[in-house]
């Protein structure tokens, strides 16, 4: 064992410098080169930064699409999931509850049509994205609040839609930030 | 959906793809041949001028462990105090506390054995200089550790007759400077440039369009995530590891980091297979590897696909599938995906959690850590598989009544024995500590700890004791994934899983390169027609018959208290 430890710390303090130190300084300084100069990719309105583009925020006024539920009330200092089980009886209570908040809402809306992804928990608690289902059924909401065509949101719905990796791998996502921020540009 | 399924194949695709071109490097690297990355080789020899360290110095298994062990102890000690003082060091623009002594202990084990059970987190339980200095450098060097023991297996497997099986800490460093290295900056950028933070900014404050104030945790992410998942690590720069949004930003980069953590697992079996020579007794591993893997991660897909029944009852029709703790951008496939692979390859990273998937699913990433031998984490995956080939020679050759052998070297009592144990530990640390956690939960519901026995589980019923089963399998399988709704931030769970990541981490790999060790040194015995052929699809299936049988024998009564007992509560 002795024979073996002084080499053994002299190798530890060389690594450190090399893999702990050098190695990520290094990657630092090549994503100066990379959208939001390796510090996360923000976004602006109105000359403003209103929030990072990968991170969720939570949209409950009726003029606005809405966010997946969090629950971390998207405060980006943590992050975290419900952790609950398929099962769990008050699990579902909850789920029961986001069901029968968001027919209130969305009078014009049947039951079976709500998006799954509306009514659970996403795993980090800032989920950006909703699925294309998901913001197309809350079209006639927003329509209603704003009093504009439901067409012309679709049309933006679309516009907004990113599809699956070349085309084929993944599932297609919409940005909720960017969709909100596209639909205040747009009066 | 149809994308999604595409997605899933088009990434195992390209791990093959990039696996088979990495296991040439890895062969020509550890036999000493010209590589492209030669040039690190002035760098090498300043590293042992400076340790005194002679590379050429041949090492017998016994040295190799105790130079193995003895770093690891030295990484141990400096890990423990740097996360306990970390308050006071530089670095830590988020100001975030010291950790308790406990917790301080459980982390630095989880990290030093390439486990990675986070029992804090990562925005708040450590600063910058631990992530970078503690935990990122022991992902790096544990992964290494991992794959060292495996370089001198292969050395044992490849003589004929030797002592003599390389230098330790050639092998070790080369793991880090030719290999974890450089396809670190790789992965770093790619992830960088699809929008994971790697700068050493501090927390950063917007107010939303709604108007609320919000605190944005960032940190130099990139370069962590690349070795937490080459180096099958698996924790997370943030709390919520690979499902967080700036760690795992969008598809491109899932693809990145799933192909990353299985690379050089499925890279080693092949590397295998070069290296000694036995190009077809590679192929039927992974043959048996491959088959394993997608015995659980079909019935994982099609359930999390399928969705969560009870919310089905309720008149929604998911057709995105269960996204209860799943993110968009992954959806069910993906995320079904990786739970099966991270499970497997002990990398424990997630993209979607674990606690809150179907039961099906639950099963099978319980049965993937218990088996934990399908490609395997880096390194020890052959190891545990190893263990697993002696049992079935040894079950081969008493059903015909021969001295059973190896790749020519007599399989005897000793080594069968080392096996055996090897074999029987797991389950006995798994069922021990799931049996002591149970017994505390309901003899001591009120003990005076962070977390009350009471409140440490998130779920009732049959998930709740699943909680506390995965807590100890992921221990054990050195995995560090979990169900983490269990409330594990306590001096219990940090004591009792720091035990089970020791043992579960340090005797597997003791015990096979023992093994290989022993078997080289004895005399060589050339093949004839007599000789059972470790190369066939029969045997293969003797293998996967083995390992199927101990498994199921094992495990199968807790399993029915857990996962089956919640299947047939919630699909009735």
């Amino acid at each position: 064992m002795k024979k073996y430890l002084l080499p053994s710390i002299k190798l530890t303090v060389l690594l450190l410098v090399l893999l702990a130190g050098i190695y990520p300084l290094m990657i630092a300084g090549i994503a100066k080169m990379a959208p939001g100069k390796g510090g996360g990719v923000t976004v602006t309105h109105n000359g403003k930064v209103v929030g990072y583009e990968n991170i969720g925020q939570k949209f409950t006024e009726d003029k606005y699409f809405w966010s997946r539920p969090s629950t971390v009330d998207y405060n980006a200092a943590g992050s975290g999931g419900s952790n609950k089980a398929p099962g769990n009886p008050d699990y579902l209570k909850t789920v029961q509850e986001r069901i029968d908040t968001f027919l209130a809402h969305n009078p014009d809306v049947k039951r079976a049509d709500i998006p799954a992804e509306l009514v659970t928990a996403s795993a980090s608690g800032l989920d950006p994205h909703l699925s294309p289902a998901a913001a197309y059924v809350q079209i006639p909401r927003v329509a209603k609040a704003r009093g504009m065509a439901p067409e012309k949101l679709k049309q933006l719905v679309d516009a907004s839609t990113k599809a699956p990796v070349l085309g084929m791998l993944g599932p297609s996502t919409v940005n909720v930030l960017k969709l909100n921020i596209a639909l205040d540009e747009l009066k | 959906m149809t994308t999604e399924i595409l997605g899933v194949i088009a990434t195992y695709g390209l791990t093959l793809l990039l696996a088979w071109p990495l296991a040439r490097y890895i062969v020509k690297v550890f036999n000493g041949e010209k590589t492209w990355s030669d040039f690190m080789a002035p760098l090498e020899r300043l590293f042992f001028k400076i340790s005194g360290i002679n590379p050429k110095e041949e090492m017998t298994w016994k040295e190799h462990l105790k130079a193995l062990l003895t770093i690891n102890l030295v990484w141990f000690v400096y890990a423990f105090f740097m996360l306990m003082f970390q308050d006071k060091l530089p670095l830590n623009p988020d100001g975030n506390p010291g950790q308790s002594a406990d917790l301080a202990f459980n982390t630095a084990i989880s990290f030093l054995v390439n486990c990675n059970l986070q029992h804090y987190s990562g925005e708040t339980g450590v600063t910058y200089l631990t992530q970078l200095f503690v935990l990122a450098f022991l992902q790096f060097v544990s992964a290494a550790t991992g794959i060292a023991a495996l370089i001198v297996v292969f050395k044992a497997f490849k003589e004929k007759s030797t002592t003599k099986l390389g230098n330790f800490w050639d092998i070790f460093l080369k793991t880090n400077t030719r290999l974890l290295l450089p396809l670190c900056i790789v992965i770093a950028i790619i992830l960088a440039f699809n929008g994971t933070p790697a700068s050493y900014d501090g927390k950063d404050t917007v107010v939303t369009m709604q108007g609320d104030t919000v605190n944005v945790s960032r940190g130099p992410a990139a370069g962590f995530v690349a070795i937490k998942h080459l180096g099958t690590n698996g924790g997370g720069w943030f709390g919520v590891n690979s499902a967080h949004p700036l760690e795992n930003p969008n598809y491109v980069t899932w693809m990145t980091e799933m192909v990353a953590q299985v690379v050089i697992p499925i890279a080693m079996v092949f590397a295998l297979g070069m290296f000694v020579n036995r190009r077809k007794f590679a192929y039927v591993i992974f043959g048996v590897m491959t088959i394993g893997m997608l015995c659980l991660l079909i019935p994982t897909m099609t359930a999390e696909i399928n969705g969560n029944p009870a919310i089905a009852h309720m008149g929604i029709q998911q057709a995105t599938g269960a996204m209860e703790g799943k993110e968009v951008r992954f959806g069910p496939a993906a995320t079904g995906y990786w739970s099966t692979v991270t499970t497997i390859i002990s990398t424990g990273s997630i993209c979607g959690f674990h606690d809150s998937t179907m039961p099906m699913t639950g099963l099978m990433e319980l049965l993937a850590m218990m088996l934990n031998c399908f490609y395997g984490g880096c390194g020890v995956g052959i190891l545990n598989y190893y263990i697993f080939i002696i049992i079935a020679v040894f079950i081969s050759g008493l059903m015909v009544g021969r001295t059973p052998e190896l790749m020519g070297h007599k399989l005897e009592a000793r080594e069968v024995k080392i096996a055996a144990i090897i074999t029987l530990l797991s389950p006995f640390l798994i069922l021990a500590g799931t049996a002591l956690s149970s017994w505390v939960l309901a003899h001591h519901p009120e003990a005076n700890w962070a977390v009350k026995p009471s409140a440490w589980l998130n779920n009732p019923g049959y998930h709740g004791f699943s909680e506390m089963l995965y807590e100890y399998t992921s221990s054990n399988a050195n995995n560090g994934s979990g169900f983490e709704g269990l409330g594990d931030g306590n001096v219990f769970w940090n004591v009792t899983t720091g035990f089970v990541l020791i043992l579960g981490r340090f005797l597997p790999i003791i015990g096979p390169v023992a093994i290989a060790g022993l078997m080289a040194s004895k005399k060589f015995i050339p093949e004839s027609a007599g000789t059972l052929r470790t190369d066939s699809i029969t045997f293969g299936a003797m293998t996967f018959a083995v390992i199927v049988i101990l498994t199921a024998l094992a495990y199968f009564p807790a399993l029915a208290l857990g996962p089956i007992a919640e299947y047939f509560s919630l699909y009735r």
